[in-house]
């Protein structure tokens, strides 16, 4: 062994023994790390779930339909279909009937179907419906188009999506902000926490000067008190997290699809990223907290 | 071993702590730094401890000079010096040996000879019963002799006592400068601030006073006070 490995090894031993005799203020640490992570994986739920029906929503509204008057001429048709398909964004154009936009009607009214049957001519038009890559193109198609013959109305769901999308990018943002304040705010606790076991113990630390310890070695052990913090606080949180949203999850979930036709995100998938993003977040605050409650001392 | 050279020392606040500094300390010295408080021996040790750094002069160390030493490379030097306190210090949370083996540890020293060293030194403070006795368990007396097994467990050159006897009544102070003078003998240059006019009218070591700031007097085989300045 050599003398850096016994001093990283006195280190460590250190760190932990601080951990143990510091037991009281570390689990104020650890709550407020605790609590701040659970925070964080809330709204980090809430935005993904968000996020995730605003996609969905995207890829249901993608289409553009242009409903067509019964006189059209298969020329001006043709010319609609080919100026559509070299939009850019456009995955497809097909064109629908009046018969086959009733059959489709029929099967989606189920049994309310029979309504239908007493119609004594088709009152629905033919149409082209235009298949997008994303529903942002839909402008584009609509300013091609819209100067062309025969065309009875255009019809998209543009500012729905539009809606949905501000809103998204609201909640987004307004998530970022919040997380952002919340690891601001739970570094300063922590370093406040360790600040105080630092001041406790003040006169370790000029003992360990006088006695001719490096820097690195005074912060060695508070930097791996405060991983050690952020590592326990991370744990808890995920497991709270994981179980909590779990428990939610499975009673909320199917609800949810009745009443709006929109899924959770599964904590399955969610947990790998939550594990990675709690661990990061809480030792990284556990290290910046130890460092900037020592930075003081050390530097007198 | 350890040279000042026209060493001033002026604080932040505007104080002159020390003016014009010249001495020289050699090798095995046993010196007395004496003076009214306020004086300029707690600067003068900061000095050696590269706890303040000089306004003017150089100050050697072992030959080097300390006054251009980057500060990462401070605890390096500290570890030539070791140091003794008037309220001694020790972790409260350690045992007599773990508060001796600590000076060691932070070094990155061997275990065998931690495990060799810490008895060795506790034994010459006559401490060895005490080991595994925590510090509120000790009288004052004890609690300077563990401070000064610490202080020499690494066997730096350099010993500097500050009113290490300041705390304690008259037969224990004795106690500890037994032990000093102990030190000494085996060859550490040791460099003791005091007020204690009895310990240090009897040890008939060098002795170098200091009031405001400067050095009025430095004599082998000195006193405390010249009855002169008596008026």
């Amino acid at each position: 062994m050599n003398m850096n490995f016994r001093i990283l090894k006195n280190i460590i031993k250190q760190g932990f023994q601080g951990v143990w005799r510091n037991r009281g203020m570390g689990l104020a640490s650890i709550s407020s790390i605790t609590a701040v992570l659970i925070i964080l994986g809330i709204v980090l739920i809430m935005v993904l779930s968000i996020n995730n029906v605003v996609i969905d929503t995207k890829s249901r509204f993608d289409e553009v339909q242009i409903f067509l008057e019964d006189e059209i001429t298969d020329e001006q048709l043709a010319r609609i279909e080919n100026e559509a398909k070299n939009t850019q964004g456009v995955l497809s154009v097909v064109f629908q009937s009046k018969e086959q936009a009733l059959e489709t009607m029929k099967k989606q009214w189920e049994e309310d179907a029979y309504l239908l049957e007493g119609l004594e001519t088709n009152p629905l038009p033919n149409s082209l419906i235009v298949q997008l890559k994303d529903i942002e193109y839909a402008d584009l198609v609509v300013d091609k188009v819209s100067g062309f013959q025969g065309i009875e109305e255009i019809k998209y769901n543009k500012d729905i999506i539009d809606k949905l999308i501000l809103f998204s990018n609201y909640i987004r943002a307004g998530g970022l902000v919040i997380v952002a304040i919340l690891i601001l705010v739970s570094i300063f606790i922590i370093s406040n926490t360790i600040k105080i076991t630092v001041t406790a113990r003040r006169r370790e630390i000029d003992i360990m000067k006088y006695v001719g310890a490096t820097n690195g070695y005074i912060r060695g052990p508070f930097i791996i008190e405060g991983l050690v913090f952020g590592l326990i606080g991370a744990i808890i949180s995920i497991l709270i997290v994981y179980y909590g949203y779990g428990y939610f999850f499975n009673r909320v979930n199917d609800r949810l699809y009745v009443l709006f036709t929109v899924y959770l995100v599964s904590p399955k998938v969610l947990m790998k990223d939550i594990a990675i993003i709690f661990t990061s977040i809480g030792l990284g605050i556990g290290t910046i907290g130890s460092l900037v409650s020592l930075k003081r001392f050390l530097n007198a | 071993m350890i040279k000042f050279v026209n060493v001033s020392k002026e604080y932040k606040n505007g104080v002159k702590a020390l003016s014009n500094i010249n001495l020289t300390i050699s090798k095995g010295e046993f010196i007395f730094l004496v003076g009214p408080s306020g004086a300029g021996k707690s600067t003068l040790i900061k000095l050696i401890l590269k706890e303040e750094n000089p306004t003017e002069g150089k100050i050697y160390l072992n030959g080097m000079d300390i006054t251009k030493v980057k500060n990462r490379k401070i605890p390096y030097i500290r570890r030539n010096v070791g140091v003794v306190f008037q309220d001694f210090r020790l972790l409260p949370n350690k045992t007599v040996y773990e508060n001796v083996a600590f000076a060691m540890e932070i070094i990155g020293a061997h275990p065998k000879d931690i495990r060799r060293n810490v008895p060795m030194v506790l034994s010459m403070v006559d401490l060895s019963q005490k080991a595994h006795c925590y510090p509120h368990e000790l009288s004052g007396g004890e609690h300077q002799r563990v401070a000064i097994s610490r202080a020499i467990v690494n066997s730096p050159p350099i010993l500097i006592a500050d009113e290490p006897t300041g705390n304690l009544d008259p037969d224990t102070a004795w106690e500890i400068m037994k032990v000093l003078r102990d030190i000494n003998r085996r060859g550490t240059t040791i460099l003791m601030a005091t007020h204690a006019k009895d310990i240090v009218d009897v040890m008939k070591q060098r002795v170098v006073a200091i009031e405001g700031g400067r050095i009025i007097r430095d004599e082998e085989k000195g006193v405390y006070e010249h009855e002169l300045s008596h008026p």
